[in-house]
């Protein structure tokens, strides 16, 4: 029998760790591109559009994202779409962020006084003038710290893609385990890698809030 | 029915569902003329004013400014309309985020396309105007109401519109700060600009105002130079409303 060492296990779960990172940036990049363009479809009151988002995000938050991957995974395969667990969930998760994110920064938008809308429309500016000059950048000053706290969801949403095989963070855990027969030791190192991954994360979110309460 | 009518409102009418707040509006404004629009609130009259550019639909009627009608749902047309109609506000509502000079300049860089050494020229003619030269740096927040509201006029006048809506300008300002904001919109109105306030300042709109027009339940009740209207009310709602405030 192999003896594991403590840094063997160290060592394999920072290498799955990577995959970790690499599938949270994509979920959180994805997905916050889907979710800004379905924020600026809801705001242009495109027809229909506000009904449309309303139930995706309804969707999203109404399901349990492990649903959300196991659809992806078995739903993509059904179609005849032949996808790695990596596709499936990084899709998955895309959508999933794309859901949370429209709405959290539906309310910060939500949140701009009317006036300031009033007042950039009676200076004659267009609706992307509007967003882009007026409305948006005081809304990215009420979304930051919200959507840093989100950001901390999504690093351990990832670790439910592990049921559908992909082998990140928790998965190696998994199979580490099943390996040394040390579950107590391996499932504490796993842990321990989303805290270092999730609380600089927090503390980010928590003295941006600070610092933008401070400045105008 | 002049020609040189600036503001033409023909038969206006606005329902908020079954509250009918405008109920058949006629008025036309020359070029030139300052037009104090006073009666209780809930009369109408900030209604009235804010469809003037378009920030209230109306129902029925036609409204037309230097010769641009007012279409809802026409981008275009609601752009060039509202490049002839600038607006103050009664709670300022500058841009939080952006400088006293960035706030003028804005809209005539994205709108007229200025470059930025005549936007920001003109901002600081605009500014020293408004006996503000030395606040082009500064925030909104780090000025006072009557402050703010000077700079909320010269951002108005920065798009040199044909028309200024004032709405209640004065109406959230201490009143030491009255002053200062109303020696602004006077030496506007002397200088030959075209304005539409609602105003609760009588005093001011007996001294300024060409014409006086007071509304009641969403109709023009009166309307008429300031030394008749006040010194001698046709109707009882006017006298009522004028003995209210002196009272």
């Amino acid at each position: 029998m192999v003896d594991f060492s403590l840094w063997d296990i160290l060592r394999n779960l920072l290498l799955a760790a990577r995959w970790t990172v690499a599938l949270s940036l994509t979920a959180f990049v994805g997905g916050g591109l889907v979710g800004l363009a379905l924020l600026i479809v809801r705001i242009a009151g495109v027809k229909g559009a506000r009904q449309g988002v309303a139930l995706y995000v309804q969707l999203f938050q109404g399901t349990p994202l492990l649903m959300q991957l196991f659809l992806a995974y078995f739903g993509l395969a059904l179609l005849g779409a032949d996808v790695p667990a990596w596709v499936a969930a990084a899709l998955a998760l895309t959508l999933y962020t794309s859901a949370y994110l429209t709405e959290i920064w539906r309310g910060c938008v939500e949140a701009i006084p009317r006036g300031q809308w009033e007042a950039s429309s009676s200076l004659a500016l267009a609706l992307g003038e509007q967003l882009r000059h007026v409305i948006l950048p005081q809304a990215l000053r009420l979304a930051v710290p919200p959507t840093v706290g989100f950001a901390v969801q999504v690093v351990k949403g990832t670790a439910l893609a592990s049921v559908i095989g992909f082998i990140e963070l928790t998965k190696a855990g998994t199979m580490i385990t099943n390996a040394t027969f040390r579950p107590f030791t391996v499932y504490a190192c796993v842990a321990m890698m989303y805290f270092a991954l999730c609380f600089p994360l927090s503390a980010w979110s928590r003295s941006l809030e600070r610092s933008l309460r401070r400045v105008r | 029915m002049s020609a040189e009518a600036i503001v033409r409102i023909e038969n206006l009418r606005k329902r908020f569902g079954a509250n009918e707040v405008l109920r058949g509006i006629d008025l036309q404004v020359k070029r030139g003329e300052v037009i104090a629009i006073i009666g209780k609130s809930g009369s109408g009259k900030s209604t009235l004013l804010r469809c003037i550019n378009g920030l209230e639909t109306f129902d029925e009627g036609a409204l037309g400014v230097d010769g641009q009608a007012l279409r809802h749902g026409d981008a275009a047309a609601m752009r060039a309309l509202r490049q002839r109609v600038g607006m103050v506000f009664q709670s300022f509502n500058l841009f939080p985020h952006l400088s006293v000079g960035r706030n003028i300049m804005l809209a005539p860089s994205l709108v007229k396309k200025r470059n930025a050494a005549e936007a920001q020229a003109q901002a600081k003619r605009l500014l020293s105007r408004v006996g503000l030269a030395e606040k082009f740096e500064a925030f909104p927040d780090q000025l006072s109401g009557g402050q703010q509201q000077r700079v909320a006029i010269a951002r108005a006048l920065a798009m040199e519109p044909a028309v200024l809506l004032c709405d209640e300008i004065t109406s959230a300002l201490d009143p030491e700060l009255v002053g200062e904001v109303l020696r602004v919109v006077e030496s506007l109105a002397d200088e030959g600009m075209t304005l539409l306030m609602v105003t609760h300042e009588m005093n001011f709109a007996r001294k300024v105002a060409d014409r006086v027009v007071f509304m009641h339940a969403g109709r023009i009740h009166e309307i008429g130079p300031p030394e008749a209207l006040f010194a001698a009310p046709q109707t009882p709602e006017l006298r009522q409303f004028l003995s209210a405030l002196h009272g």
